[in-house]
C-alpha cells in the first residue's frame, strides 16, 4: 500500500477514533486487496510504511463485497461498479478480504 | 486538410543493474527507513546478466525482434522460456550499461559526468563499434582518478555511477543549494535526455529518416528538468533533437503521467494535419526511479528482479502519403473533467465514445493497445495481467452496450488480447509500445484498425484526485490522399459543367 496513503489513514484512525473508520478497497487483483486489507488492519506486511507494526484493526470491505454491495442504491452501483464485477475474480476477492477481515479486524 | 500518417516507431532498452541498486526508490527507500533488510541483501543476487536481459521474450518483442502473437503463443511466465535473442532488432537495440555511460556523458554539456580514467578509456574503445556513436566517442573525456570521484560522492553531494557494483564515475550536483539541480536530479534528467536520444537515433537510422525534415519535437517522459525558479522548465525535447541532427526543429515537452506519449502521439497528429509542422516526431526517454519498483515481489517469489531496464522510444509523425498508417485525429477519446474516475467511466470515455461516434462497436478494432506492461512484472506484485485487465473491461463495456452477449465475454479477450511486452517505466508501456507492429500490421499485415490508448494517475502529483487519459485511432491507408480527392473532384466538376453545357447548347438549338 502506497506509504502516503498509509499515512493518511494512520492520521484519520488518531483523529476520528479506529472504531469509527471503515475502509473500502477498490484493488483489482485478489492479493492487492488483501495486502491492502493485511496494511490497515496488522499493519504493513511490507515493512516499508508508517503502519509497519502498527496492528490498527480497521473495519476493511472490498467494494465487490455484499457487505458493501446491500449498502449501496442498486442503480448507483450498476453504474459504478457493474462493469467491474463482469470482469473481476469477484469470489477469490471476496474471500481474501473476508479472511483477513475476519482474523484481524478489530471493528467490523 | 488531409490526415497524419505514422511513418515509423523506435524503441530502445538499457541493462542498467548498477542502478537498480542505487538509483530505483524502491531500494533508495529502503535504505533509508530499513537498512539492515534482508531485502537488500538479496538485490545483487537477484539482478540478470545482460545476456539474459537480451535472451528474454518481452525484451526481444520491446525491440521488434519478436512478433506480439510470438510472444503470446510463449507459455508464461516468459522468464522461464529461455530464447536466443539479439542485441539489435527491428526497431532499436539492448544496450548494455557500460556504454550507457558514455553515452550519458555525450549528452552532458555541462560537464557533470565524470568517469574513472581506464573506465572511461574503456566505454569509448566499446563505442567506437557502435554505429550511432562512432562519430561521437571524441566527446568522451579523459578519464579522472577514482579517489577524485570517491571525494566527489562523499563530501560534495555527487551520485556515483556504478559498475559491476564497484564506482567508475559520478554525476556531479550543477549547483550549491538548488533542490532541482542536485546530483540525483542531474543523473535523472541526464538519463532521459541519454536514452532519449539513443531512441531518436535509432528511429531515423532504422527508418531512413532524414532528421533535418523534422520540424517539431514532442518530449513526453516523466521527468522535469529545469532550477529553483522554474522546476519544469524544459525543455528535454530540444536537447535531444540538439544531438540527433534535427537542426531544423524546435520543440518542447509535454507531460501528462503515463498518458503522456499519447496525448503527445494526438498532438503530433494535430499539428501535421493543420500544416503547422510537416514532420513531428515524439520522443521519450526512461526513468531510473522505477528500476526494481516491484523488486520486493520479485525476490520474495524467486523471481530475480525483473526491472532491470531503462526504456525509451521514439516515433515519426508525417503527411498522408497514401501509405503509411492514417491517424484518425477526428476520432478521439478524451476523458473529461467531468467524466468520473471508475474503470466503468473511464472505459467508456476512452473507448466506447470514440466509437459511438465513429459508428463502430468493439469488435471493430482489430488491436487495443492500452496499458502494455509485462505481465512478468506485474503478477507476482500483486497487479495481475494489465493488457489482458484492459480487454476484459473494453469486452464489458461492449456488453454493456449490447455489442456482445456476456457468455462472449472470455473469447472476445481471448481473441482480441495483445500480450504486455513492455518495461513498467511509466509512460513507456502506456499505449505507444504497438506504434512499431501498427506499421506493419496496417499497411502488409491483416489487421486495419487499431486504437492507442493511455492513461495516467494524476493524483501521485498531488495537485488533483481526477483520472486522465486519452485515446486515438489508427487505421489502414486508403491509398488516397486529400490533394488526389481534390484532383479528382476538380475533373468531375469540370466534366458536370461539360455535361450541362452540353445539354443547354443541344436543348437551345432544338429550340
Amino acid at each position: 500500500m502506497d506509504l502516503e496513503n498509509q499515512r493518511r489513514v494512520k492520521e484519520a484512525a488518531e483523529k476520528y477514533g479506529a472504531e469509527n473508520l471503515v475502509i473500502l478497497i477498490g484493488a483489482a487483483e485478489y492479493e492487492a486487496a488483501g495486502l491492502a486489507a493485511e496494511t490497515v488492519t496488522a499493519g504493513d506486511p511490507t515493512y516499508a510504511g508508517p503502519l509497519t507494526n502498527v496492528e490498527l484493526g480497521l473495519a476493511v470491505y472490498h467494494a465487490v463485497e455484499p457487505e458493501f454491495k446491500g449498502f449501496v442504491d442498486p442503480d448507483v452501483y450498476e453504474e459504478q461498479i457493474g462493469m467491474m464485477e463482469m470482469v473481476l475474480e469477484v469470489d477469490e476477492i471476496i474471500n481474501e478480504v473476508s479472511e483477513i477481515r475476519k482474523e484481524y479486524s478489530k471493528y467490523a | 486538410m488531409d490526415f497524419s500518417t505514422l511513418k515509423g516507431a523506435s524503441y530502445v532498452l538499457i541493462h542498467t543493474p548498477d542502478m537498480v541498486e542505487q538509483n530505483g526508490t524502491t531500494q533508495t527507500t529502503e535504505k533509508v527507513v530499513n537498512p539492515n533488510s534482508e531485502y537488500l541483501k538479496k538485490v545483487r543476487e537477484n539482478l540478470r546478466s545482460y545476456e539474459d536481459v537480451v535472451n528474454y521474450a518481452p525484451n526481444q518483442t520491446y525491440i521488434g525482434n519478436m512478433t506480439p502473437e510470438e510472444l503470446k503463443a510463449l507459455p508464461q511466465p516468459w522468464v522461464n522460456e529461455k530464447i536466443e535473442g539479439q542485441r539489435y532488432g527491428k526497431f532499436g537495440e539492448i544496450m548494455p550499461e557500460k556504454e550507457f555511460y558514455g553515452i550519458m556523458q555525450i549528452c552532458d554539456v555541462f560537464e557533470l559526468v565524470h568517469l574513472e580514467d581506464a573506465f572511461a578509456k574503456d566505454v569509448k574503445q566499446e563505442l567506437i563499434d557502435h554505429e550511432l556513436f562512432a562519430k561521437d566517442v571524441d566527446k568522451i573525456k579523459e578519464g579522472v582518478t577514482l579517489e577524485w570521484i570517491q571525494e566527489q560522492v562523499d563530501t560534495h553531494d555527487a551520485e556515483g555511477l556504478y559498475y559491476d557494483y564497484q564506482l567508475v564515475g559520478c554525476v556531479l550536483r550543477a549547483h550549491e543549494i538548488d533542490a532541482n539541480l542536485t546530483a540525483h536530479v542531474m543523473l535523472e534528467n541526464l538519463v532521459v535526455k541519454a536514452s532519449g536520444v539513443i531512441s531518436l537515433r535509432h528511429l531515423f537510422r532504422d527508418n531512413d529518416i532524414n532528421p533535418e525534415e523534422v520540424e517539431y519535437v514532442i518530449e513526453c517522459s516523466e521527468e522535469a528538468c529545469g532550477d529553483m525558479n522554474q522546476r519544469g522548465g524544459g525543455n528535454f525535447a530540444k536537447s535531444i533533437a540538439e544531438l540527433c541532427g534535427c537542426v531544423n526543429a524546435t520543440g518542447s515537452d509535454l507531460r501528462g503521467f503515463c498518458a503522456a506519449p499519447t496525448h503527445a502521439l494526438i498532438s503530433a497528429a494535430s499539428l501535421v494535419r493543420s500544416e503547422t509542422y510537416k514532420n513531428v516526431v515524439i520522443v521519450a526517454g526512461g526513468a531510473t526511479a522505477k528500476l526494481g519498483m516491484n523488486g520486493k515481489s520479485h525476490v520474495d517469489k524467486g523471481l530475480p528482479i525483473l526491472e532491470d531496464v531503462v526504456g525509451g522510444f521514439a516515433a515519426l509523425i508525417g503527411p498522408n502519403d497514401g501509405e503509411h498508417p492514417v491517424l484518425r485525429s477526428d476520432l478521439i477519446g478524451r476523458h473529461k473533467v467531468s467524466s468520473g474516475s471508475s474503470p466503468q467511466a473511464v472505459t467508456t470515455a476512452l473507448i466506447a465514445e470514440p466509437l459511438e461516434r465513429a459508428g463502430l462497436t468493439v469488435h471493430d478494432v482489430d488491436a487495443y493497445s492500452v496499458e502494455m506492461q509485462n505481465p512478468d512484472i506485474t503478477k507476482p506484485a500483486g497487479a495481475g495481467d494489465v493488457p489482458e485487465a484492459n480487454m476484459k473491461m473494453i469486452g464489458a463495456i461492449g456488453v454493456l452496450r449490447k455489442q456482445l452477449e456476456k457468455k462472449e465475454l472470455m473469447t472476445f479477450v481471448k481473441n482480441k488480447s495483445i500480450p504486455g511486452w513492455a518495461p513498467t517505466q511509466g509512460h513507456i508501456p502506456s499505449g505507444v509500445p504497438y506504434l512499431g507492429f501498427a506499421v506493419d500490421d496496417l499497411t502488409t499485415g491483416d489487421k486495419n484498425r487499431a486504437m492507442i490508448v493511455g492513461k495516467g494517475s494524476l493524483f501521485l502529483g498531488r495537485m488533483t484526485n481526477l483520472f486522465d487519459g486519452v485515446s486515438i485511432i489508427i487505421e489502414r491507408n486508403s491509398g488516397e490522399t486529400a490533394s488526389e480527392n481534390s484532383a479528382d473532384m476538380k475533373e468531375e466538376v469540370r466534366q458536370a459543367v461539360a455535361d450541362a453545357l452540353r445539354d443547354f447548347l443541344e436543348n437551345f438549338s432544338k429550340e
